[in-house]
Parts: structure tokens; sequence; C-alpha cells
């Protein structure tokens, strides 16, 4: 009977990786460098390391809004919660029709038909969330990056109109909610394109006066959010000198950017 | 005018001969994307079958992208070499693509074949043939090129060096430079994605990898490739400037998203010839292109991707370019869904170009929402390693960590010459065995790290 307790020793740890004698230079970049190698090949742990990022980014790319966990993540914001849908039904049809991902299907439109309610006005600003390209970066940056965004939003009086959740969204299809939601400026979380070293970075774009057919240039855009990269507290600051700026100012994109990198560059 | 087919008493329509080409062309999801690809497996036959009796002639009484509309069918039109055509004028689009598999067509014919050819030309006879063709074919070809060194031999294989970092960090990027010399690649030229395409961010950079090539005495070119304004402001502040880059398009407002112009480009190669930085050749320009680039920026007048990005070559041969690269799966799976469409892009662009006359090579890479990994990428590189690809990229272990795509790193270089038994430049592998880092046979040797290039110096402290 074999041993249980005492299993055989892995491959990979017992195994000294080939090196090359300028390890030192990884001081300096995060790029795969002085991977070593055996004959022209790069060995195996390194093969295997790669292997794991990538299969961590595919994951992410198939990976699903947590719908649960979302409404109880997002319920003491205090606002109501939509659930919508694009029109791409399928991962596949995603990936292949971005068309789709940029409009609501028609049952989500009907949703937003009963918005704004008789009698209320309407609102500043429309928060989205889209799983875009990683849902895993929503589930896990959405609700921690609003605990820090939203507070700031109605310290400043801002009127916020529902908080929508959508399955199989583009940035663009945050220009049909807006509008269909009467709101100013809406704002979408959206998860980028995972990185081998990024499976769920989170962006955020804004546009103001949202309308379908506006494109990229009338946007603003808050990237890679996330603790290893820009950490929540400073992206909410971020998104939020942006949306008092736009909604100051009356528009978004290429005009307000210089003022942005002027805030890039003081390191908020 | 129209043209159709018959199959089984079926007729097959097709409106016009941009249609055509469209329907012909085998799947891909970004012809799908644009409503032009063939509705079934037997329309795309048909297409087809009708495609290889569309006399070659048509090409040039029919633009797929009016000659009024449009500056580069304009250039492909007017700079048609009527002489060097005379071989192949009386030919049908599928006489041509037999003719070019024939063992009497040579890499002398298809050299100077290549000014008779239009763009379209090359696409129609590309969409008839099967992957073995598109390699034979290529294989064929032999387009050299010269800077400081010599590009595109028979039985040698380049790799640009890539060594881009998020920040645009010099002692990050000096870091990847040494790393790839030290693996063997960085002839084709050692080429930055800048982070910040801003002229004093640029003229850093290039400072930077001039001093580098000259402390080491490197045979090789260096480029940063921002935006051509931004090279043409870097070459007028004095900045070493050896290559222009520029990607570009097959269509007048595919350039004008870049924005560009053959206007631009011209002036662009005009200021870089001036600065006369080449020693063995003149060719100054970089570009690169990409399928689904024209349908990305609502340019392509409905046209099917592989015609204009074929489209995109006549742009670039106007300018006698050192290098010219496909981007093949870095535009995304709109356009190129997998591994199989990839792979299958990517020989006929290689292919396409080099009928052409331009030194190709491909940037074998995927993003991670394609259907497609590092299994496919070898496939692609060997293929395009026996189809005499002029160069691909040398990213550090495949992954860009700054463009976030996957390429092909600098062992799999060493890889593919191994098996075929491919050399670099001559120049640099000269240099590379005075350096110690290959041995007189060519074999990558183990460095010690006393080595002048593991030296401090600039950028590398």
């Amino acid at each position: 009977m074999a041993d249980h307790a005492s299993p055989p020793e892995s491959f990979l740890s017992s195994q000294a990786s080939p090196t090359d004698p300028w390890g030192n230079l990884r001081d300096f970049t995060a790029a795969r460098i002085a991977l070593g190698r055996v004959g022209t090949c790069v060995p195996l742990a390194e093969s295997l390391a790669f292997k794991l990022a990538h299969a961590n980014a595919r994951d992410a790319v198939y990976s699903a809004l947590a719908k649960e966990k979302l409404r109880s993540d997002l319920e003491p914001f205090g606002l109501p919660v939509l659930e919508l849908n694009s029109q791409a039904r399928t991962r596949a049809e995603y990936l292949q029709r971005p068309d789709r991902g940029r409009k609501l299907a028609e049952a989500s439109r009907e949703i937003l038909a009963d918005y704004p309610p008789a009698g209320s006005g309407p609102s500043d600003v429309a928060l989205i969330l889209a799983d875009g390209l990683s849902a895993t970066a929503i589930n896990d940056h959405a609700a921690p990056l609003l605990a820090w965004l939203v507070p700031r939003l109605r310290d400043r009086g801002l009127h916020l109109a529902p908080l929508c959740v959508v399955e199989g969204g583009r940035v663009a299809i945050s220009d049909e909610i807006g509008s269909l939601l009467r709101a100013r400026l809406a704002v979408i979380l959206i998860g980028e394109r995972p990185g081998l070293s990024s499976p769920n970075s989170l962006g955020v774009y804004l546009t103001y006066d949202p309308q379908p057919g506006r494109t990229d240039e009338a946007r603003n855009c808050v990237s890679n959010v996330r603790p290893e990269g820009l950490p929540y507290r400073m992206a909410a600051e971020k998104v939020f000198y942006l949306v008092s700026e736009a909604l100051r100012r009356g528009l978004s994109g290429v005009a307000l950017k210089d003022e942005t990198e002027l805030l890039d560059s003081r390191k908020l | 005018m129209p043209y159709q087919h018959t199959v089984h008493h079926r007729t097959y329509p097709f409106a016009d001969l941009k249609t055509l080409l469209a329907k012909a062309t085998p799947f891909r999801s970004g012809d799908a994307l644009a409503e032009l690809a063939a509705d079934t497996y037997e329309e795309r036959v048909a297409a087809q079958m009708a495609l290889a009796d569309v006399p070659l002639r048509t090409f040039l009484n029919e633009a797929v992208i009016p000659y009024e509309d449009d500056d580069v069918t304009r250039l492909i039109i007017d700079s048609h070499d009527a002489v060097a055509f005379g071989p192949i004028r009386s030919f049908t689009v599928g006489q041509f693509r037999d003719w070019l598999l024939a063992e009497e067509t040579d890499a002398s014919v298809l050299y100077h074949l290549a000014p008779g050819i239009t763009p379209e030309m090359a696409a129609a006879a590309t969409k008839l043939m099967r992957n073995q063709d598109l390699i034979a074919v290529a294989r064929k070809c032999e387009v050299v090129t010269r800077f400081r060194n010599t590009l595109g031999l028979k039985g040698r294989f380049s790799t640009r060096l890539q060594p881009n970092h998020p920040t645009d960090d010099p002692r990050g990027i000096a870091a990847s430079i040494v790393d790839g010399l030290l693996y063997g690649n960085g002839d084709a030229v050692i080429g930055i994605n800048p982070a910040q395409d801003n002229p004093a961010a640029v003229v850093n950079l290039l400072r930077m990898l001039d001093a580098l090539r000259r402390q080491y005495d490197i045979p090789t070119q260096s480029c940063v490739l921002c935006h051509v304004t931004t090279t043409l402001e870097a070459i007028r502040r004095g900045a070493p400037v050896d290559l222009v880059f520029q990607s570009v398009g097959g269509t007048e407002k595919t350039n004008a998203s870049f924005g560009v112009s053959l206007a631009l480009l011209a002036e662009a190669h005009q200021a870089a010839r001036e600065l006369k930085r080449g020693t063995v050749g003149g060719h100054v320009m970089y570009f690169e292109t990409g399928q689904g680039s024209s349908l990305s920026a609502n340019a392509h007048g409905g046209v099917d991707q592989q015609t204009c990005e074929a489209r995109a070559y006549a742009v670039a041969r106007r300018f006698q370019p050192l290098l010219v690269n496909s981007v093949v799966g870095f535009i995304g799976p709109e356009y190129l869904y997998d591994g199989k469409q990839i792979i299958r892009a990517a020989l006929e662009d290689h292919c396409c170009a080099k009928l052409l006359g331009l030194p190709m090579g491909v940037d074998v890479c995927y993003t991670n929402h394609a259907e497609a990994d590092q299994d496919d990428m070898d496939n692609l590189l060997t293929l395009l390693g026996v189809a005499g690809c002029n160069y691909v990229m040398g990213v550090p272990g495949a992954d860009d960590i700054m463009l976030n795509y996957q390429s092909t790193s600098f062992h799999d270089a060493l890889y593919l010459r191994k098996v075929l038994g491919l050399r670099p430049a001559p120049e640099f592998e000269q240099w590379l065995q005075r350096m110690g880092i290959f041995d007189p046979r060519g074999n990558l040797q183990s460095v010690h790290p006393s080595h002048r290039l593991l030296q401090p110096g600039p950028g590398v402290e």
C-alpha cells in the first residue's frame, strides 16, 4: 500500500530549474526574462507557469457574474438594482458580435421603460456594471470601488439612477441604458480584456449625455482598477473628479483629457 | 458587372467583383460581422468556382472601391506595370493560381512579375488556395532588404526584438533587450511599442536604443513604433531615427482613421532617407497591417477583410519598406475567431505580400479572448518558417507586458532556426559569434556573468 503520508517530491520543486546568469535584471521588469533553457526550449517550470497564467485569463473570459453575491454586495448602497441583458446570448456570440453586446435585449428595454418612475426627475449619474471580458473583475472589484465612489457622489448631492447589472455588455451599452434612464452621465464599470498577469482588471468609462451612437472620443476611461494596479480609493477619486468635471463643464471625452493627465501627474 | 455560378441546378448570382471576392473567402468571423460572408458552404465554393473564371484583366477595369473615392485605388491602378503584367495578362484567376504553383514559376519569374500584380489579383488567387498552396507559392519568393544588415535572404530567418515595458522604463526595456540579444534575437530590428506617444518620451527612447546599439556595435536597426507624426517631430529634434514606423490600411478612410495619408508617408519616407543612417542599404520604412483594421474603422466599403489587407500592401510597397508585418491575431476574435482562422489569415497575408514584392514578416500572436493558445502559435510559426517568412517577433517569454497579448518568444526563434536549419541575417550572425553568443556552428552558447552585455551600460545600472 502506498504511503500517503509522504508523497513523492514534486518534479518541479525538486528540479533545480536551468537559469541564466542575468537573473538580477528581473529587478527592472516584470517581463519573462532570464528564463533559462533546455535545448532551445523554455524549462518546464516556466512553461507551466505561463500555461497557468493563460488558464486564469481564459477562465476570466468565460467567467459569469456572481449575481447572488452582487445583490448582497450592492444592497448597502440602498439603490434599486436592475438586472439586464444585452442581445448577445452566448459567450461565443458576445466575442464575435460586438455590435450585439452594445444593444439591450428587448426584455431589458422593457424593464427600463418603467424608469425613472413617474414624477421623479432625471438623474445625474447612472452607475452600470457589465461583465465585459472578465466577469471576475466585476465580482471582485465593483462593490469595493463603489464603496468609495457612491458616498463621494452623494456628498456632492448628486442624484443616482438605479444600479444596472448587465450580462454580455460592451462599453457602449451604457449609452442606451443612460439614455433610457434619462441620466446626464453614464458611468460603466466593466471587466477589461484579461492579460496574463491581470485576469481581473476593471475599467471605468464615463460618457456625458449618453445616447446610442456615441463613440470612444466622447468617453473618458480609468483603467487597471485592482489592488495590484490602481487601488480602489485612488480609482474612486479619479472617477469622482471626472464625474464632477464632466457635469460642471457639460462634456466628456477628448476635451476633458488634458486635465485628467494633469491629475495623473499629481499622483492623486 | 454581375457574376454567377451554377451548382446542382442552383444558380448563385454575385452582384459585383467585391461581393464575389467576399463570398469566395474562407470563413472568418470578421466577414460575418460585416455581413459579407457566404451564407452556406456551397455558396462559398460556388463563388470560388465563379472567381476562378474571372479574367485578371477584369481587376484593372472593375475597382472594388471606386477610383474617384479612394487614393489607395488610384495608387494601385496608376502604378500598375503593364509590361510586368505581360506573362499573366491573358489568365483567369484560376489559371493564375495554377501557374503560380508550376515548377517553371520560380523566384526570378515572381520577382519580375510583382509590379504587374495588383493586391486584388493576389487576394483573389489566394482565396482559391489551400494552406499548402499558400506556403508553396510564398516559399518561392525572395524579398531582400537592407539597412545595417541584409534581411530576407533564402535560408535566413530574423526577429524583431520587442522589449516593451508598461511605463517605458529605460532600465526595464534595456533588461529585455539584453535578454533578447543573448538569445540571438534582434536582427530585423530592435523595436519598442511606446506606452506614451509623445515626442519627448520617444526621443529619449530613441537615444537610449542608439547608445546601446553603438556601445556594442550591433549590426541592426532600432525603431520606436510611434505615430509617423511623432517620428517626424523626433527627426526635427535631431533624434537618431533609423526607421519610420506606421500602421497602414487598405483604404483611404482606414488610413485617415490612423491619422495618415499617402502624402504624409511620403514626407516621412523622404525625411528618414535624408538622414542616411543605413550602412548597407536605404530601406527606412517599417509598416504594420492586419486583417480587420478597415472594418474596425468602419472603412471597408463592402470589401472583405483579406482583400482590404492586400490593398494595404500597395500602400506599403510604394515606400520600399525594410520591414512589413501583419499583426494577425492581435485585432481580436471578432475578426479572426480562433487558431484555425488566425493561421489561415497569416499564411494568406504572408503569401499575398510576398507576391506583391514585400519583405513580409508576421506577428504570430493572439489575445486572451481568442480561441487560441501557444500550440496554435507553434503551428503557425513552423508553417511560416517553411513558407520563408522574413521575420517574427521576439518577446520575452512570448508575453508582452505592455500590449497584453501573446506573441513568439526568443526561445521560439531558436527552435525554428534549429528545426529548419535557418540562420540569422549574415552581419548579425557574425556579430553573435564575435560576442560569443553563438558558437562557430551557430549554436547558442551559455555566457559567463562577466559577458560584456551584462556589464553596466546605458540603461542597465
